[in-house]
């Protein structure tokens, strides 16, 4: 079976890749591209841990195909950090102990990015209902929420 | 290693602080690497055919096809392991299975294949025939006489007559007389509890990567709590000697107890080997809930007396856990942590272990306490209720302290049930007012945390850093905790200092990463092996300074002459120490070897208020207040963190999370939609209370805190939910029918 070729741009660089038809884009990331900061740990788009943005919008990358990234403007994980200083919300998780083993953390972090574009000012309940799809197993969520409300704060604070 | 003693409480500098975690910039920027996340040149995909029989011989398994297919380097089934040691039947049985299929999922043969898509068609072509067996997935179904049987002759003599070979042992703790307590009694609850199987909901899959050499040499990779137990495990299955094979742990996504055996790692290894690439295979997440180890469903029977100023005169409980298709459920913990927390004078306890047509049980949080507790604090709770009595001071009245003689034996030293019992007495939840249909609920936890062996090897450097190297997964920011633990007692700052966690070549046994045990075991053999260092680098000054080598102390991150020699030199700091060890003798280390004793129980008091929708059952957590005590909180926030996230496991447990069998024995909610493990929207803030009874056997007075939190949530969401709805709840998960069909039930009657 002959490979499809995918032009797109991920974390603004642009990018070429073969995959097979039924290649989701997380596999595509992890097997083909090597980033393997989005986690399978559904692939049923149930827990949230392969998140990633796609034009923009929030999506689990274990439900979109890989070939779909034609002409997209993808951004994962391993975009957030800009250099060596790390987004807000990546400091604030690392400072309020939002993580414990992290394998829900990209994604995680990836969502909460998201909401706090669309929504600078989310309530908790705001925060808890955009994260509900993003399944953690180790906090009991209670930090995760913390952190993304003060460092939604924060970035009020500083604009 | 007893409590460093003194006559003022020490003061610590760095433990009991909240500095950030060394692993943190790696998992938050997708850089860590856990058990998928790894390649090697050349590798081939490893995956598993499974049975989709409940319960089924294996007649015959031809795999002719699947090896003829373009891009298969390997298949395997059982019969390519041969015959393995006795110790690890069991486990290469649930691997790979033998002449039969024991549930739903258990694997039956696998190939290592070019790619996923091979893999996956290779495994089409695989035949498989099968004489389909009854099969039993409840536990007292399981018991019964004519109950179809998985395993014949392999009862233990402690089971009495009249049962089925499914029962393969009975347990019995306690003393007293049950009968006279009873008597005593001004009143007696007699329940029977029932809890569904759970499974620990780790998001991180197994996963491995297995590299063997025709020479017999192997590395493997794998998510797992205990590389060590890999390493032995499967070389006993492969017939290797344990130090050709080089277990490296990755980075863990959760384990929780799961990842305390081994699952793929043997048939990996064993694929490599004949097919001399590198194999990598990763579970799926139909895979992790078929075929790795849930919890035990649990049926209990309790009965406890009480006398009406709420003094409990006799307990007794009869607990029945199925732990799956092979024995070793852990009904012997429930049957020991059951009246752990009580100071009872009449007391019994008796366990069996049941196998059914499901997977293997595995070890959780805690494992088998928390339905015990469950089933002993609603019997209390309705006790307490019924003589109108305070729930608190009924426990306060009967609590477990220091002299107590346990339920299971042991006399407790110093413990910290009582002090957790008072902070939720005093704290402001306990008298917020409650709306309607709403109620609290309180239960008390106990667990007895463990220690084991345990190697720390701790190097300073040429610069006067340190690094640690241990050798337990971390699996929550354990890292952090020996870093502190290693700068506190070397008086240097915690940057620097670096702890990794070494593979299996580098350092002695050691014991998984389980019992709530690394803080306790490792924190204490780090401590040790940095005051070796020390000792080494006083000896080194004494050398420099030409006096004796007992003459000098270690204060602040510096060698100074001690006693007559006083003042007589310049204290030689570490970094100045460590800076001409090459010509005072060489490089300086510290390593500790031990099987570490002393691991102080556990208590906690979980408080929790509840919310019932009349109308529909749907119960909704409104508030939670966590009361443990840490022994010492070495780092408070993941202290914390272990109290928060054990509660929400419980109130998964609780309200959630359950295996469902249809009638055919197979799984019905093998994924995270149907197996609904709490998220974010349905819970409120978790708050804790940190208590620190110093912990008599650690020279910090560290305890465990990781698997106490998950044993009174059940109860004490039982608790508040039947005080919400006015109806006794006795069965797990009190999913929203549950509740209504009560509430009806209730009004009906």
């Amino acid at each position: 079976m002959s490979q499809i070729h995918v032009t797109t741009s991920i974390n603004g660089d642009a990018t070429e890749f073969l995959c097979e038809a039924e290649d989701t884009l997380l596999d595509v990331l992890r097997d083909r591209l090597g980033m393997t900061g989005s986690k399978e740990g559904c692939g049923t788009g149930d827990c949230g841990a392969c998140s990633v943005t796609v034009d923009g919008r929030l999506v689990c990358s274990c439900l979109m195909l890989g070939a779909e990234a034609e002409g997209r403007e993808v951004t994962t994980i391993e975009g957030m950090a800009t250099g060596d200083q790390l987004h807000p919300l990546q400091q604030k998780f690392i400072e309020m102990a939002a993580l414990q083993c992290g394998i829900c953390t990209p994604g995680i972090l990836v969502a909460a990015k998201s909401l706090l574009e669309k929504n600078p000012d989310p309530t908790e309940e705001e925060v808890r209902y955009w994260l509900a799809g993003n399944l953690c197993r180790c906090t009991g969520y209670d930090k995760i929420i913390r952190a993304v409300m003060e460092t939604a704060a924060d970035l009020r604070r500083a604009s | 290693m007893a409590l460093d003693s003194s006559d003022k409480p020490r003061t610590f500098k760095v433990v009991g602080t909240r500095p950030l975690r060394p692993d943190g910039i790696d998992k938050v920027t997708g850089r860590a690497r856990f058990g998928a996340d790894i390649v090697a040149p050349g590798m081939l995909v490893g995956r598993v055919l499974r049975s989709p029989h409940a319960h089924a011989r294996i007649v015959k398994i031809d795999t002719s096809k699947a090896r003829a297919l373009s891009g298969v380097k390997a298949v395997v089934t059982r019969a390519d392991f041969g015959a393995v040691p006795d110790s690890v039947a069991d486990v290469i049985d649930n691997c790979m299975a033998g002449d039969k299929a024991l549930y739903d999922g258990h694997a039956v043969a696998a190939v290592a294949a070019s790619s996923a898509a091979v893999a996956r068609k290779a495994l089409r072509l695989i035949e498989v025939e099968y004489e389909v067996l009854a099969h039993v997935s409840d536990v007292d179904a399981a018991m019964k006489p004519d109950a179809p049987v998985l395993h014949r002759g392999r009862q233990e003599e402690s089971v009495p007559e009249g049962y089925s070979q499914n029962v393969m042992s009975r347990v019995e703790f306690g003393h007293g007389d049950i009968d006279k307590g009873l008597a005593e009694a001004d009143r007696v609850v007699e329940r029977t509890y029932r809890t569904g199987a759970t499974h620990q909901g780790y998001i991180e899959p197994h996963a491995c990567l297995a590299t063997m050499g025709p020479d017999g040499q192997a590395d493997l990779w794998c998510c797992t709590q205990g590389h060590y137990m890999v390493r032995n495990t499967c070389a006993a299955i492969l017939g290797m000697e344990q130090g050709q094979l080089r277990v490296t742990a990755s980075e863990i996504g959760g384990g929780f107890g799961g990842k305390t055996t081994v699952f793929l790692e043997p048939v990996a290894l064993l694929l490599s080997k004949l097919s001399g690439r590198p194999v990598k295979m990763v579970m799926s997440r139909s895979e992790v809930l078929r075929a790795t180890g849930p919890t035990s469903s649990s049926s209990i029977d309790v009965k406890i007396g009480m006398t009406k100023d709420g003094r409990i005169t006799a307990g007794f409980a009869q607990l029945r856990y199925q732990g799956g298709a092979y024995p070793g459920s852990p009904v012997d913990m429930g049957s020991m942590s059951a009246f752990a927390p009580y100071d009872l004078e009449n007391v019994k306890t008796v366990g069996f272990d049941v196998v059914t047509n499901r997977p293997k049980a595995a070890a959780y949080r805690a494992p088998g306490a928390p339905m015990a507790a469950f089933a002993v604090e609603s019997a209390v709770d309705e006790l307490a209720k019924g003589f109108g009595l305070d729930p608190l001071e009924v426990r306060l009245k009967n609590a477990a302290r220091e002299g107590t003689v346990a339920s299971y034996g042991p006399t407790f030293p110093a413990i910290g049930l009582e002090a957790t019992l008072e902070a939720a007495r005093a704290h402001p939840h306990w008298t917020a007012p409650l709306g309607e249909n709403q109620g609290r609920g309180v239960a008390c936890g106990f667990w007895f945390n463990f220690g084991g062996d345990t190697c720390v090897t701790l190097n300073v450097t040429p610069d006067g850093t340190v690094t640690v190297s241990e050798g337990n997964p971390d699996i929550g920011g354990s890292r952090a905790s020996m870093t502190m633990m290693a700068a506190e007692e070397l008086g240097i700052p915690y940057t620097q200092v670096r702890t990794i966690i070494a593979d299996t070549g580098s350092l002695g046994q050691n014991e998984v990463t389980d019992g709530s045990r690394v803080t306790f075991a490792v924190g204490l053999a780090t401590i040790e092996a940095a005051r070796n260092a020390k000792r080494e680098m006083c000896k080194r000054a004494a050398m420099v300074w030409g006096i004796d080598e007992e003459a000098v102390e270690w204060v602040d991150g510096a060698a100074r002459p001690a006693g007559p020699n006083a003042g007589k030199h310049d204290p030689m700091t570490l970094k100045e120490i460590a800076a001409i060890a090459s010509n005072t003798g060489g490089p300086i280390a510290g390593h500790y070897e031990v099987n570490a004793e002393g691991a102080g129980v556990s208590f906690g008091t979980h408080m929790v208020d509840v919310e019932v929708d009349p109308d529909t059952g749907a119960p909704k957590i409104l508030r939670y207040t966590v009361f443990q005590d840490a022994g010492k909180a070495v780092h408070p926030a993941y202290v914390e963190g272990q109290f928060q996230g054990g509660a929400v496991q419980g109130i998964g447990w609780a309200l959630n999370e359950e295996y469902i069998y249809g009638e055919d024995g197979v799984l019905q909610n093998a994924g995270f939609l149907d197996y609904r493990i709490p998220v974010a929207s349905d819970l409120p803030m978790i708050d804790t209370v940190i208590l620190e009874i110093a912990n008599p056997g650690h020279p910090y007075g560290v305890r465990g805190v990781g698997e106490t939190p998950i044993v009174p949530p059940l109860a004490a969401i039982a608790n508040a939910v039947s005080a919400a709805a006015g109806v006794r709840m006795t069965d797990l998960p009190m999913s929203p029918p549950r509740i209504l069909a009560a509430i009806q039930g209730q009004k009906g009657g």
